[in-house]
């Protein structure tokens, strides 16, 4: 048969495909369980990041059990779930922020207005991570998401135990442009979001990322941060996603029972 | 033995798919501001254009030429696709900094150029070896590069500190420039500048 005749082109491509998918296919499944050990310990990582506890050469799960306590709490009531309530799906430990929100039972629709464009839903439980020491709470570490320019962007914010201002934001998972909407992963971008403020007097989320630099001179400084020069949509996606999060329909609630001292019952 | 030899060897120095052939540019400007992430890529891309001459070559003769680009590609997105998950297994933090670069040695020159070039008319040993010399010869050049750029730009090689930097209370003042894209082209500028005042047989006439 010759290799150019309609039924050979069709039998090497129909064979050449099979092969092909099967090789790709095995070798994602073979490194399956290897690639998501590797990427809970990058969550792990990126949760002492945010409580400012990482340090390099130090056993990550280590700290991560001596420092910070992890809870999980219902966003519409604001209140703490207590641990007898735990089940295969819900839990601190292996929560799973993509399949939560799928979920029929754990998820909730995120409408277009709510203020988290291109998300159309969220779980309606999300774990919050506690830094203690001494038995007070230092720092409040919220698991944050939201859309970018091309992908979603999975984060976590540090709120200092007043809850008012910022001690750190990191980002663990995206897919934005290396060098344009990728550097909010640039440690000098990050470091600017340290000590601003988030709500006005009113408990009404003020922080904002804005386009180009915050000027110096303008009263409300400790509430902006610079947007990233050459990603206006990341810039626009990470402004989103944080007063999402901070507001009512995010951890808002909890962040008020926290402040009223009810968030436990 | 010594016509593989010169195989391997020569795309290193005599035809150096980015110094001479211009190819595989994108790449090398992106990953080498650490040494480390010029090595992986190095040994991603060398693997791969082996592989993949290997693979073409192997079923050249029942390659119909109306999707010879085609079986070409399905190949070799095949084989970045595995590189690419070994690298996500194997080391997580090299390939967060990859991050779409390793995707990306889909759409390298080298690779395809290689199998349309070699693999299509030469048995498999021969394109395998072809492939690897290619991905040497690529390697070299990222590794240089890379190791000037880690150097220079944070004073560190590898992540283990060279010159102790001032902001650490060294006396090393580190040069920006060279963590950014610009200074790769810069440097490889200068490489292919320095091979063919060394070699003049590459200076194209024109």
């Amino acid at each position: 048969m010759s290799a150019d005749s309609t039924k050979k082109t069709l039998i090497v491509a129909i064979s050449l495909c099979l092969v092909c998918s099967v090789l790709v296919s095995s070798a994602a499944v073979a490194l399956n369980s290897i690639q998501e050990k590797n990427k809970r310990l990058d969550k792990i990582k990126n949760i002492l990041v945010a409580g400012g506890l990482y340090e390099e050469n130090t056993d990550v799960q280590e700290v991560y059990k001596e420092k910070v306590k992890g809870v999980l709490i219902e966003l519409e009531t604001g209140k703490v779930v207590p641990e007898d309530q735990y089940n295969e799906k819900l839990n601190v430990e292996n929560f799973n922020i993509s399949d939560m929100s799928d979920d029929s039972e754990y998820g909730a629709s995120v409408e277009e207005g709510d203020g988290l464009p291109g998300i159309k839903s969220r779980p309606k439980y999300m774990p919050v991570y506690e830094v203690v020491d001494n038995g007070e709470v230092e720092k409040y570490i919220f698991p944050v998401f939201g859309k970018g320019l091309w992908s979603t962007l999975y984060g976590f914010l540090a709120l200092e135990s007043n809850l008012e201002t910022v001690s750190a934001i990191t980002f663990y998972e995206h897919g934005e442009t290396p060098g344009l909407g990728g550097e909010i992963d640039n440690p000098k971008w990050k470091a600017l979001w340290q000590g601003k403020k988030v709500y006005d007097d009113d408990h009404r989320v003020k922080i904002a990322v804005i386009k180009g630099k915050v000027d110096p001179s303008n009263p409300n400084k400790d509430f902006l941060i610079d947007g990233l020069s050459g990603a206006t949509l990341t810039t626009r996606g990470v402004d989103n996603l944080v007063r999402y999060w901070l507001g009512q329909n995010g951890y808002g609630v909890f962040i008020d029972n926290v402040r009223e001292g009810n968030h436990n019952e | 033995m010594n016509k593989y030899y010169k195989q391997l060897i020569d795309p290193i120095f005599n035809n150096n798919p980015i110094a001479l052939q211009i190819l595989g540019i994108c790449s090398a400007l992106a990953v080498t501001s650490k040494l480390q992430t010029a090595i992986v890529m190095a040994l991603a891309v060398s693997l791969v254009t082996a592989f993949s001459n290997f693979s073409v070559s192997l079923i050249r003769k029942h390659i119909p030429a109306s999707i010879r680009i085609l079986v070409e590609m399905t190949i070799i997105a095949s084989l970045v696709i595995i590189a690419d998950q070994v690298i996500k297994a194997y080391a997580f933090d090299v390939s967060k900094q990859l991050s779409v670069y390793t995707g990306l040695i889909i759409t390298n020159c080298i690779v395809m150029g290689r199998a349309e070039a070699y693999a299509l008319q030469n048995p498999p040993v021969a394109s395998f070896i072809d492939g690897l010399g290619n991905g040497m010869g690529y390697s070299f050049i990222l590794l240089v590069v890379g190791f000037i750029r880690e150097l220079i730009g944070s004073g560190k090689l590898l992540g283990y500190t060279i010159l102790p930097l001032n902001t650490d209370g060294g006396w090393y003042n580190p040069n920006g420039l060279f963590l950014l894209a610009p200074s790769a082209f810069l440097l490889i500028g200068l490489i292919i500048w320095t091979m063919r005042t060394l070699k003049p047989e590459q200076i194209e006439e024109d």
